[in-house]
């Protein structure tokens, strides 16, 4: 596994909630990681911002380990979950807040 | 080199011969587009799995020529 790979497993499983997103939670440089970072700060849930614009090879590498080739891309509990479409698409239909629950990852009881 | 509506329609119908193919463009630049693709190749995949066979359809161009396309994939009702 090259160094990039190993660093990006790392990080993936370095935490419950992991988003591959250009920018960070506070500054999202693109549209479609904004959505998820709304999304995710809707639902209270905490999550580790990695931004892929710090270095090429991880905005490559990313891409190559999910066999995806967008940003933003969002892991739960070390798992692939989707980009923007399907992550919007779950929460939309509910699915995200169930997934984020039955992975025991509290969120923020919404209406 | 933008992509045109056209292009990705062929490419998306070539890997997926039964595929009806609805694309939207997003903002008049050959770069951001939305397609919803109905095929029964979807039936009982993921989603993930769903897009990755719509990116593979792309042969690459997927977040190169073709920055972004916003996706809803189904199998026929």
């Amino acid at each position: 596994m090259s160094d990039i790979n190993s660093w990006i497993d790392s990080e993936v499983k370095s935490g419950d909630v992991v988003l591959f997103m250009k920018g960070t939670p506070n500054f999202p440089q693109c549209g479609f990681s904004g959505q998820l970072v709304q999304i995710l700060d809707y639902l209270g849930v905490d999550y580790k911002g990695v931004n892929v614009l710090d270095n090429d090879e991880l905005r490559q590498g990313i891409k190559d380990y999910a066999q995806w080739p967008t940003i933003p891309q969002l892991y739960v509990k070390g798992e692939f979950l989707g980009g923007c479409d399907i992550v919007r698409e779950m929460f939309q239909a509910n699915e995200l807040q169930d997934h984020l629950k039955g992975a025991g990852i509290t969120i923020r009881e919404t209406a | 080199m933008p992509m045109n509506a056209n292009d990705i329609e062929v490419m998306i119908k070539a890997a997926l011969p039964d595929a009806v193919v609805t694309i939207r463009d997003l903002a008049g630049d050959g770069d951001h587009y939305a397609a919803e693709i109905v095929s029964e190749s979807f039936r009982g995949k993921s989603r993930v799995q769903q897009h990755q066979m719509v990116y593979q359809a792309l042969q690459g161009n997927m977040g190169g020529a073709l920055h972004a396309l916003a996706l809803q994939t189904s199998a026929p009702e």
